[in-house]
């Protein structure tokens, strides 16, 4: 009977898994209604969106981006102008900076990533710095430096999504769809081939996958989930500004991934989880932040590589392999 | 039948391979032997699409294959194994071969985001398979191990069930049993014979004369860039053009 009850767990994991990942976005507004708690993890789900969409590009081309920030900036901005200087409902707005984001991503990735390794992160990064120039050159749009207010909120069904309760299960509930797609796409046969792409290109490339034509769409829906997730904190916070596009924004979404995990859909909320919890533990996190992101990195490849969350994985493994090696022998 | 005419590739003023022209013939092992730097290696690339040779053409049937990309020569019915050993670390021994499946499906991205249960029953079918391919060569207890962890000899040899578990119309094999033990060796050698009386063609690079010796129908000797010889492996054996490439000019010692 237990051994039944072990396989049903087992084999239905997944599943299991997505009750319990589902019950625990209902219910959490319920144990805690502190706005100060909902808005952080509100951030954490908005900012994971984006982080899992560069951890599909990273973790399956094998190649970093540090200028996500760039398609974050054009997710936030295209709101934010759409909608004050247009006077385009939300939705519309979220809807065209995507698509926006997408096109960008698109004529700049066909010829970008016909370059590898620390050139093509030399030139993403080079790709945010012109953004982030324009979003402080073009002031009569943008509003330079002291940024752009006055951006609405989005609304779903007649109800509009101002406070952080209702923010809550909105942004939650868009991260659990993507990442119920992008651990199929991980599970699915060209997902295999994507682990392949990232450990050898050449490699993956014999074996029948199309190498540039599945970075540039890899490439684009990274940008697409960077730029709503860029939409969504426009829209949450009614206000944005040119510092939360910088590349260290882009640095922070890469270390993120690595924390994390390259490839591994459930470490890039672990990733952003903790990247943005830290300054709550100690505010020595926030004042030495560079310091202490740049710490985390350099531990993380030197001690996990292969990410934190696979880490623990191997670590439950070893420790029930030793059980039952324990417990064959007795 | 896989047709090679003047194939040539240089790098620079390098000419690593100088019109090599020669047949397989479907249904046949053919080898490919040479001594290092004959350009075995710069052939297999130009085969696969990975270098474009300068001149030449190489025919699958009636299809040109130069120009094409890696990935559309796969689509073809052509699969590798490598010399150096092309692996994801941390994917299990099962999805390593599921690899193996790519080129029989279109590439979708959409597919795989949706995975509906069409697309899941497919890839059911296609574990099977792949857990069929890794019977044969004996892999199939590691199934769920990460192939990293995996001994040089199991690697390679996962490699070749990667290769054949699409029934690939073209099998190209670089060094199968390069590193391997006698065990190992046969185990490769025995599924290898089984794909030739499937009737599959393989177009094998191998130093391992034994090997070569047993299975190839044809053998196709490469020296400097040029075919210096073709025929069984018996006459190859014999060639004087052979033998100076692989012992050095034989000179009368006063």
């Amino acid at each position: 009977m237990n051994a039944r009850l072990v396989h049903f767990v087992w084999s239905h994991r997944l599943g299991l898994l997505v009750i319990v990942a589902v019950a625990m976005v209902l219910i959490f507004p319920l144990v805690t209604n502190n706005p100060y708690t909902l808005e952080l993890t509100n951030r954490i789900a908005i900012i994971s969106l984006a982080v899992v969409g560069l951890n599909l590009f990273m973790g399956s081309t094998g190649q970093i981006s540090l200028g996500h920030a760039a398609f974050l900036a054009m997710g936030a901005y295209g709101s934010g102008v759409l909608t004050v200087h247009a006077g385009l409902s939300p939705w519309v707005a979220l809807l065209a900076a995507a698509v926006l984001a997408a096109f960008f991503a698109l004529v700049v990735g066909v010829p970008l990533l016909r370059l590898s390794g620390h050139a093509l992160a030399m030139a993403t990064l080079a790709c945010n710095v012109v953004v982030h120039h324009v979003l402080l050159q073009e002031d009569q749009w943008t509003g330079g430096p002291s940024g752009l207010a006055g951006i609405p909120p989005l609304s779903v069904g007649g109800i509009l999504l101002d406070n952080p309760v209702q923010l809550h299960f909105f942004v939650w509930g868009v991260l659990l769809l993507v990442l119920f797609g992008a651990l199929n796409l991980v599970r699915s046969l060209p997902g295999r081939g994507l682990a392949l792409l990232a450990a050898d290109e050449i490699g993956a490339a014999c074996l029948g996958v199309p190498v540039l034509r599945v970075k540039v769409a890899l490439l684009v829906l990274s940008a697409v989930l960077a730029a709503v997730a860029g939409s969504f904190f426009a829209h949450t916070y009614g206000y944005v500004s040119p510092d939360s596009f910088s590349i260290f924004v882009s640095t922070d979404l890469a270390i993120m991934v690595v924390l994390g995990g390259m490839g591994s859909v459930w470490g890039s909320v672990l990733g952003a989880a903790v990247i943005i919890l830290l300054p709550e533990v100690s505010d020595a996190a926030e004042t030495y932040k560079e310091f202490v992101h740049g710490g985390i990195l350099v531990a993380i490849l030197l001690f996990a590589p292969q990410g934190a969350m696979r880490a623990i994985r191997q670590g439950w493994q070893l420790a029930v392999w030793r059980w039952r090696r324990a417990h064959a022998t007795a | 039948m896989l047709r090679l005419e003047g194939v040539t590739k240089r790098f620079g003023g390098l000419t690593a391979l100088d019109g090599v022209s020669f047949a397989v013939a479907p249904g046949t092992v053919t080898a490919l032997i040479g001594p290092n730097g004959a350009g075995k290696s710069t052939l297999l690339d130009c085969l696969f699409g990975v270098q474009r040779p300068d001149a030449g053409s190489i025919r699958l049937g009636e299809r040109e294959l130069v120009g094409l990309s890696p990935d559309a020569i796969a689509r073809l019915g052509l699969a590798r194994t490598f010399q150096n050993l092309r692996l994801a670390p941390f994917e299990t021994v099962l999805d390593t071969v599921l690899v193996g499946l790519v080129a029989r499906q279109p590439f979708s991205l959409w597919a795989g985001l949706l995975r509906l249960p069409a697309t899941r029953h497919t890839e059911r079918a296609m574990r099977l398979a792949a857990l069929q391919a890794l019977d044969r060569l004996g892999l199939a207890h590691k199934a769920d191990w990460p192939a990293g962890v995996l001994a040089y000899g199991d690697k390679k040899r996962l490699e070749l069930a990667r290769a054949i578990v699409a029934e690939p119309q073209v099998l190209v094999l670089d060094e199968p049993v390069a590193g391997l033990n006698r065990v190992e060796t046969e185990a490769v050698a025995s599924e290898l014979r089984r794909l030739r009386r499937a009737g599959r063609t393989v177009l094998l690079v191998e130093h391992d004369m034994d090997l070569v010796m047993r299975l190839a129908d044809t053998v196709v000797v490469l020296d400097g860039g040029r075919r210096i010889a073709q025929g069984t492996p018996v006459e190859v054996q014999r060639n004087p053009l052979v033998l100076e490439a692989y012992l050095g000019q034989m000179e009368v010692v006063a």
